[in-house]
């Protein structure tokens, strides 16, 4: 048998295919010639077999059959097949396959090897691929070795033991006693791994960070390391582009960022050098704005003085203004993640935010299209909606949803006026109709039902917009119904907002049938133009004949549902037509609802309650004693009256709680106010006022997470002074999803027959991030209408 | 974390890959040949980085070669970038002309894989 061919031959003839079967044809021939020659077990060869093989397997092709090999190659003495086999074993096991165990004796072997790099190999591999039961094994000779004085091998000690804790966190303690010395090294490569497995160590428990603060004294540690990498002069073995090893830095940048956070005295101890490093980093290559930027990320993260936070925020704004993409589209992303709690300081870069819309850049125009539905607020929200209409006709269309929920979030929220609203909803409807999401239109029906005095406007205006084109499915559902409620107020011309333009009954009937013929509207649509010309045999006069004739010919269409309400309506005219007029009378105004659908009040969500105050969920049962302690406990003060959230009891009890406060609501504009918002969560009241009893307030509460993380567990309670009764009804949800694309809800009922002046504090508690958050706050801005 | 490096040709072709997550391996060249096709489609003037799926890429190219990795939220982008000029600025010294000389490059993969 000739000798088999050398990687690189292998290469060239690969490289010399023209077509993806040829390429396969030739990978196949070889596998079969590797596959012979294994079953020989030749020795000689078998570094090369395998090299081959692992090329091939980076090409996509399966090699499971050179496993063994690998664990041969491993085992034997000499380097080259012991690096072959190595990397054979990065790449081609872990720890799915059983065969991987068989290693362990090898790599053990090879840690006690006299030759650095056979001790270097074992070490990698194992830090690659190392399963636990590997990781348990062999932890002991990873630890003897980051004690080594070989910096060659600490370095790789180092990275290997992050794979160990990773794999298996109970070892974490062992590493304890070695870390201590890894910061004093000259090395770079090794500091570097150490602080990556300090990093490892601190993200992983909270116990081991608490230590690292107090104990080991970390951050003068690193602060000294770091200042001297930024006072040294020119180095020529660590120098990338004029900065001596920025990969350092950031790593440390990191470590800090993690040892600050939440914590005064060690954010207190960096302020100095973070400061250094924002001033006399080099700006000019990318080198230096890499170094600021995580310098930036770590400055918003920790508890730092607001000197800090506004040099930071202007690093971010010079970054906005810098022509390299890369750089602003890091700082839109880094302004995200701050505009929740330095608000102010965002707002001042606002225009040059909303430019970057403009941008080519994919990337950056979602990141600016994010950033400014976050900076929207009363002041500015015409000027910004402008420009995201203006957006939104030209952007791409994976863009055209997100922006078109955006817009109406911020509409419904900062409207200066009803018309302006409906007119903001329109032009979202005509130019981007089919992108709008299938929540909106119930959500825009309720909408304009509630705005009394415009319907007339609004329904002159959609009927103008469908009249030209149907295609649009949200538009043309909306506009259906519209036509359907006000159909009346159309015929008439009775708008003042605008000309009013001459329709008649005929003309309106035209087309809502034209709707219904048409291909192009979905099962939904055709229901909503069906049931909207239903409802116009009784608000119009002369056509009711034309009416029953369109209905009963649906009354045998094959679209099941259509088909159902035509017959249903059929029977009206016939055997129920009393009943008629009551039935399609005028729609009352509805009861305000959450943005992302009904609140749902019966849930059973007693468990989460008692569950945040204790940290394991006891197993069942209200314990209201317990809640009612643990606020007494922290909001102090004696005259606070603690209050215990009501579990639902039953589902009819809460179901016509819901019903009374529908019955007897009024909803009156009192302003509704921001009551919490800090680390991205935000919390808004609004409010209601009862109408048969003046001492009873009712306020909504909804709940906002614009960070890029879901918070879990969200509790909200709440505590009012003596002469105050509250009573908590079960929340929406016990989850917040990221980026603002959800809230939970949560009914508050306030009596206060005294009239005093409402305050309240509130307590949050809710997961994040993988860590339990917590907060108190007190709420005082309650505008005077709600409880006078 | 880095979940994968990748150097693909303009037509598609993978010359090198590494993977630092298990992903199978029909799935692999799914990712590249869609990973690839992200990148030809962006102009000289855009950003470097794109959002895919769950994690971010950021590529730089180098003549007809583009590297390609795949981070995840918790990496600094840049330091990303420069880390592949810098792995580029290895190789070079290492192999000596790398862009033009990409077979060389390939043919010295067992010295390549001492570099992880």
């Amino acid at each position: 048998m000739p000798a088999p061919i050398r990687l690189r031959e292998l290469i060239r003839t690969i490289r010399t295919a023209r077509t993806q079967a040829e390429e396969r044809e030739m990978i196949q021939k070889e596998c079969a010639a590797i596959r012979s020659s294994f079953r020989e077990e030749d020795n000689t060869y078998r570094c090369r077999n395998v090299a081959k093989l692992l090329y091939m397997h980076m090409l996509g092709y399966p090699a499971h059959f050179g496993q063994l090999e690998c664990l041969k190659l491993i085992a034997s003495q000499k380097f080259t097949d012991k690096r072959i086999g190595y990397l054979g074993a990065m790449l081609l096991l872990d720890e799915r396959q059983d065969v991987h165990l068989l290693m362990t004796n090898c790599i053990k072997n090879d840690l006690n090897h006299s030759t650095q790099y056979v001790q270097g190999l074992a070490l990698c591999t194992l830090g690659c691929m190392g399963s636990s039961e590997m990781c348990r094994d062999l932890a002991g000779e990873v630890e003897k070795l980051l004690k080594t004085s070989n910096s060659y091998l600490r370095k790789k000690a180092a990275l290997c033991a992050v794979h160990v804790i990773r794999k298996v966190p109970e070892l974490m303690e062992m590493f304890l006693p070695a870390t201590k010395n890894l910061l004093n090294e000259k090395n770079h490569g090794v500091l570097h791994t150490s602080v990556v497995l300090l990093t490892e160590m601190c993200e992983r428990s909270p116990d081991m960070l608490a230590h690292f603060r107090k104990n080991e004294k970390l951050v003068p540690q690193l602060v000294r390391i770091l200042k001297n990498l930024i006072m040294s002069g020119y180095s020529p073995e660590h120098d990338v582009s004029g900065i001596s090893d920025p990969f350092l830095q950031v790593r440390i940048l990191r470590l800090l960022r993690i040892l600050g956070r939440n914590d005064d005295d060690s954010s207190e101890a960096m302020n100095d050098i973070l400061a250094q490093v924002a001033t006399n980093t080099e700006t000019s290559k990318n080198v230096g704005n890499a170094i600021l930027y995580e310098t930036v990320l770590t400055i918003m993260d920790i508890k730092s003085e607001s000197g800090l936070r506004v040099l930071a925020i202007n690093i971010l704004g010079r970054f906005l203004l810098n022509n390299d993409k890369n750089i602003r589209y890091v700082a839109l992303t880094s302004l995200l993640k701050t505009v929740q709690t330095d608000h102010n300081a965002v707002q001042r870069h606002r225009s040059t935010i909303v430019d970057c819309l403009k941008d080519l850049d994919v990337s950056i125009k979602r990141r600016a299209m994010e950033l400014s539905f976050a900076l929207v607020n009363g002041n500015n929200v015409r000027g910004m909606m402008k420009e995201l209409l203006y957006f939104l006709d030209s952007c791409e269309p994976e863009f055209k949803a997100d922006c078109a929920s955006g817009i109406f979030l911020a509409a419904e929220k900062y409207a200066p006026s009803k018309r302006w609203h409906i007119d903001t909803i329109m032009r979202v409807l005509t130019t981007a109709g089919s992108y709008v999401r299938d929540d909106a239109v119930p959500n825009l029906i309720q909408l304009i039902t509630n705005s009394v005095e415009m319907h007339a406007y609004t329904v002159q205006r959609l009927y103008k917009a469908i009249l030209g084109d149907y295609s649009q499915q949200p538009l043309v559902q909306v506009a259906s119904w519209c036509i359907g409620e006000y159909g009346d107020l159309l015929v008439s011309g009775q708008c003042e907002e605008e000309e009013p333009i001459q329709v008649t009954e005929d003309e309106v009937l035209d087309i809502l049938e034209s709707v219904l013929i048409s291909n192009m509207s979905a099962s939904v649509t055709r229901g909503y133009a069906l049931t909207a010309i239903m409802k116009l045999s009784t608000r119009f006069t002369c056509t009711v004949n034309r009416i029953k004739k369109v209905v009963s010919i649906y009354g045998s269409s094959i679209d099941v549902e259509l088909q159902q309400r035509a017959v249903e309506y059929n029977a009206l005219f016939k055997k129920y037509d009393h009943m008629r007029p009551a039935l399609l009378e005028r729609m009352p105004v509805m009861e305000k609802v959450t943005t992302n659908g009904p609140a749902e009040i019966v849930q059973t969500n007693g468990e989460t309650e008692t569950a945040v105050l204790e940290t394991k969920p006891p197993p069942s049962g209200l314990q209201p004693a317990n809640q009612a302690n643990d606020l007494l406990d922290l909001l102090g003060g004696s005259d606070i009256t603690p209050v215990i959230p009501t579990a639902p009891p039953s589902k009819p009890a809460s179901g016509g709680e819901l019903l009374d406060l529908l019955g007897d609501l009024n909803l009156t504009g009192i302003p509704s106010i921001t009551a919490y918002n800090k680390n991205g969560l935000k919390i808004e009241f609004t409010f209601e006022r009862s109408n048969t009893n003046p001492s009873v307030t009712v306020i909504t509460i909804q709940a906002s997470n614009s960070t890029e993380l879901d918070m879990t567990d969200f509790v909200f309670q709440a505590a009012v002074p003596k002469t105050f009764q509250l009573q908590l009804l079960s929340p929406s949800s016990s989850v917040i999803p990221a980026f603002n694309s959800g809230t939970i809800t949560q009914v508050i009922k306030v009596l206060n027959p005294q009239k005093q002046q409402l305050r309240m504090r509130i307590k949050l508690t809710y997961n994040h991030k993988g860590s339990a958050m917590q907060d108190l706050a007190e709420v005082n801005n309650f505008p005077p209408q709600s409880w006078q | 974390m880095i979940k994968f490096f990748l150097m693909v040709n303009k037509q598609g072709q993978t010359r090198l890959s590494r993977y630092y997550e298990h992903v199978e391996i029909n799935k692999r060249t799914m990712l590249e040949a869609e990973v690839i096709k992200n990148c030809l489609s962006r102009s000289k003037d855009e950003c470097s980085f794109i959002e895919y799926k769950d994690f971010k890429l950021v590529y730089r190219q180098y003549a007809a070669l583009f590297i390609v990795v795949g981070i995840d939220q918790t990496e600094n982008e840049m330091a990303v970038y420069e880390l592949i000029h810098n792995f580029v600025e290895v190789l070079d010294k290492y192999f000596s002309r790398v862009v033009s000389e990409t077979l060389n490059l390939l043919c010295n993969i067992f010295s390549l894989s001492k570099l992880w």
